[in-house]
Parts: structure tokens; C-alpha cells; sequence
């Protein structure tokens, strides 16, 4: 790819726009830790919404522990609202294999029984390996399988993309 | 290379024997992976799925409530299928070998054994003999280690404290015939407090106990002074009335810990006690249920901590 990479904050824009008519107070919105937490505290100030985030770290759920072992810098998750028959958008930075998102959405279930669960990414990078779609992404992109694209925060809170080898 | 037998080549945990000789940084991944694991709890459904299909044998060749029950609620709460076995009662008491019980135990397919003993080194004899997708955690041998009680006190006084650096810690009582003094003095050691102290009356303080980074007292206001962490221990009934004692009445004036003798320590030291307690032996009861005394939480921080290291050993199969 040598095209530059979109700016982060223009494409939570663009995902602001497209989740506006769906997203209120009522609505519990949960990042996927690290780079989705990010997006998602974006999307809260930029939607005007209130309520706190929840957070949750996929280590404990993920399909790859018997072959890799538990994933290094585990954090807590932590869902502070009800799970019960909420409406919930699910968020995370990069959209890819689908693994992630099944992780979440199982963890969400062992909070609760929402009433729905939209998905929203700020990068939809293709190469699925599970029937999940996102309900909102800010960009598609084609990236090569041996490359990933990841979201990264700089000290001072700038959001960035980049493009790296995939490691493993 | 290490050869420490714990770890693989790569340094990856694969049993939890001992403390000692662990990496500070070993025992820090630890610490952190059970924080996660305490917001389980919080949960409506508290089981995560890491230990699926994994079978996790406690095997208790000596009698134990709290930490066999906390290990099986570990295991649980990671999905997996537990057996207890009373080894005591059974086959042991036939003249089966200790080698030839986990050579049946292993034919049923164990991923995990939880191995209490009265002899010291027999976690370790266990692990030499397992297969390598097999793991052994050490949950007390003889007077040797208590490796995963070692860690939960560590847990609780992070929680408490936020940090190692700086604390005083004093142990205190029968540290002699105590595996849970040996790994709270490895852990401490390793994770940087400022000082360890052990107090207890001549017969049961080791000899050369100093070489483990320590230091000792006879009595407790100097011992405890200006201390933030007092660790008790239990005092073994059958101990009481040996040589190394007169008698329960004279160990608890000198050395049971009252509200007066609470008081040498800093005015916010915690007090902890690995359980079951004898009060009015080695603490007084205002003690144990005031305001200060976390023994409860090192219970429920167990659970997250034993998860923690089970989940650790578990992962990323054999070497």
C-alpha cells in the first residue's frame, strides 16, 4: 500500500455520522481493548453522549490460548451498566479475521442478555474467517494477509494508523 | 538456558513448585493476570472458557479445606473439569507409590495436578515424571513451599500497599516448621520490599535464617516497630505442648498478636494471617476481626491468584 493512510479522527467522523440516529443515553458502548477503547472514547464525545464505557480485554475468551497461551498485558474488563436487554455498540479499531469480535460478543454474553449488539469499526480491512459484519465502519480497506494495520496513540493522545509485517 | 525445573528453555512457567528462583518479572505477570481475573467475579456468569475440556486433579495427600477448595473454585471458574481425591484414604493407604498413583492418574488423561504433601520435594518428584503437556502446582509440600499462598499474600499487599518498594514486613511465630514463611520470604525478597523481618522465640526461628535475606528478632517491640505488613502464622497444635513450647498461654503473651502490640507497627500496617488461625494463641480476636486485618480478602484473592497461575501454566501446549 502506498497510498497514505486515513486520519483516525476523519474516520470517526464519518462513524459518528452513520451511528448518530442509532446511539442514546440508553445505549451501553463497550471497546475492545487496547485500540478500540480509543474509538470508542472518541465516538462518545463526538455522538454527545453521556454514559460511561465499558472495556473489555479478549484474553480470557480468545480461540488461540491452547496454541499461544495467554495473550501478555491482560487487562481488566470492566462493564459498568447493566448488560440486560441494552442495546449495545461494540466497538473496536480494526475489523479482520472476526476472531476478536466473537471473543467480545461471548465475554458480553457472560455479563448478560442484551437486548442487541451493533458492531462498529473504525477499519474494515477484509479477510474474514467467521460470518460477523460490521453495522458501521469508518473505511474499507484491502490490506495484504502478510501485513497488519494497527491504531496507535501517541503520548499526547493523537490517534494514527500504520501498516507493519504481521508478526507470527 | 535455565535450569530452573519450573520453566521451560524459553523461561515460560510450567509447573509452580517454588518461589525461589522464580523471576521477578514471573511472579509480577502473575500478580497482574489475577487483577484481571478478580472482575470475573463481579459477573453475572463468573467462568471464563480458557480451561475447557482440561482436566485439573487435586490430589491432597494431606488434609487442607481452604486451599483445595479455593483451588477447585479456581479451576471451575476457568472451566474446567475437577476431581478431588483424597489420597490419604485411598490407594496411598494400599501401598500404592506416590509414582505409581500419578502414572494411573495420568492414564486417565490429567492436564494438571494440585499436589499438597507432607514430604518436601514431592511436587517436584511428580513433576520430573509427568508428561511434558502435563503441569504440577505445588499447593504445599513438608515444610518446604507453599508457592501459590506465597503469591496471594503478595497479591493482597499490592492491593493494599500499591507497591513493594519501601515496606517493612514482618513474619512472625512458628517459622521454623512454616512453607508459607519460606515462600513469603522468597516472594519478598525477589519483588524488592525494604525489609523482611522474622520474630519468634529461639526454637522456632531456623538457624541461619539470615541467609535468606532477613532479619530476625526475639521480640516483638522491636520487631514490629514502624512495620506496614504483619504476616502471622499458624501455630501447629501438636507443637504446643512439644520442647520447642511450654505452653499456648506463654507463646500468646510473648509473641499472639493483641491491639497493644499491634500498636508498634505503622498505624495503617496491615495484618494477615494465611488461615486457619488459632486465636488467642498466635492473635487475639479484636485483632483478627479489626479493622486493619485483611485475612478475608487473602481467601477471596486467592481464587483470582490460583486462576491466574493455572491459566498461565495451561496455555500455548507443550514446549
Amino acid at each position: 500500500m502506498n497510498a497514505p493512510l486515513p486520519d483516525p479522527e476523519a474516520l470517526i467522523a464519518i462513524l459518528s455520522d452513520k451511528l448518530r440516529d442509532r446511539v442514546d443515553e440508553q445505549t451501553g458502548i463497550i471497546g475492545i481493548r487496547t485500540g478500540g477503547v480509543w474509538v470508542a472514547e472518541r465516538l462518545r464525545t463526538a455522538l454527545g453522549v453521556t454514559p460511561p464505557l465499558g472495556t473489555i480485554d479478549v484474553s480470557f475468551y480468545r480461540d488461540d490460548y491452547s496454541k499461544v497461551g495467554l495473550h501478555p498485558g491482560v487487562k481488566p474488563s470492566g462493564i459498568p451498566f447493566s448488560v440486560e436487554n441494552r442495546n449495545i455498540l461494540l466497538v473496536d479499531d480494526v475489523l479482520f479475521t472476526g476472531r476478536t469480535t466473537r471473543a467480545a460478543i461471548n465475554e458480553i454474553f457472560d455479563y448478560g442478555r442484551p437486548g442487541r449488539v451493533w458492531l462498529a469499526a473504525l477499519v474494515d480491512r477484509g479477510g474474514r474467517q467467521l460470518p460477523y459484519a460490521a453495522d458501521a465502519v469508518g473505511i474499507t480497506l484491502s490490506v495484504p494477509d502478510d501485513q497488519s494495520i494497527e491504531l496507535l496513540r501517541s503520548d499526547s493522545g493523537q490517534l494514527s494508523l500504520s501498516i507493519q509485517p504481521r508478526r507470527r | 538456558m535455565s535450569t530452573n525445573p519450573q520453566l521451560t528453555s524459553e523461561g515460560k512457567l510450567r509447573h509452580l513448585l517454588t518461589i525461589e528462583g522464580l523471576p521477578r518479572e514471573v511472579l509480577l505477570r502473575i500478580l497482574d493476570i489475577a487483577e484481571s481475573f478478580v472482575s470475573v467475579t463481579d459477573r453475572e456468569v463468573k467462568k471464563v472458557p480458557l480451561l475447557r475440556g482440561k482436566s485439573v486433579f487435586n490430589l491432597f495427600f494431606e488434609p487442607s479445606t481452604r486451599t483445595r477448595t479455593t483451588f477447585e473454585i479456581a479451576a471451575k471458574r476457568l472451566s474446567a473439569d475437577v476431581i478431588n481425591l483424597n489420597v490419604a484414604a485411598s490407594s496411598q493407604s494400599k501401598g500404592e507409590s506416590l509414582l505409581d498413583t500419578i502414572a494411573n492418574l495420568s492414564a486417565m488423561h490429567a492436564d494438571m495436578f494440585i499436589v499438597r504433601h507432607n514430604q518436601s520435594g514431592a511436587a517436584h518428584l511428580i513433576a520430573k515424571h509427568v508428561q511434558p503437556n502435563v503441569h504440577v502446582i505445588n499447593a504445599g509440600d513438608g515444610r518446604h513451599a507453599h508457592p501459590t499462598q506465597g503469591l496471594l499474600d503478595m497479591f493482597t499487599i499490592r492491593h493494599y500497599k500499591r507497591d513493594f518498594q519501601g515496606l517493612k514486613v514482618a513474619i512472625v511465630g512458628d517459622v521454623l516448621h512454616s512453607r508459607v514463611a519460606r515462600s513469603d520470604i522468597n516472594a519478598l525478597t525477589t519483588l524488592g520490599v525494604a525489609e523482611v523481618r522474622v520474630i519468634g522465640p529461639r526454637t522456632l526461628i531456623p538457624n541461619n535464617v539470615e541467609k535468606m535475606g532477613v532479619r530476625v528478632f526475639h521480640d516483638m517491640a522491636n520487631g514490629l516497630h514502624d512495620t506496614d505488613v504483619i504476616i502471622m502464622l499458624r501455630l501447629q497444635n501438636e507443637r504446643m505442648n512439644g520442647a520447642l513450647l511450654p505452653s499456648a498461654q506463654e507463646f500468646f503473651k510473648y509473641y499472639g498478636l493483641t491491639q497493644e502490640k499491634l500498636a508498634y507497627a505503622k498505624p495503617d500496617a496491615i495484618v494477615m494471617h494465611p488461615g486457619p488461625m488459632n486465636r488467642g494463641v498466635e492473635i487475639d480476636s479484636s485483632v483478627a476481626d479489626g479493622t486493619q486485618s485483611v485475612i478475608l480478602p487473602q481467601v477471596t484473592f486467592g481464587i483470582a491468584v490460583r486462576m491466574a497461575v493455572m491459566s498461565l501454566l495451561a496455555g500455548g501446549g507443550a514446549e
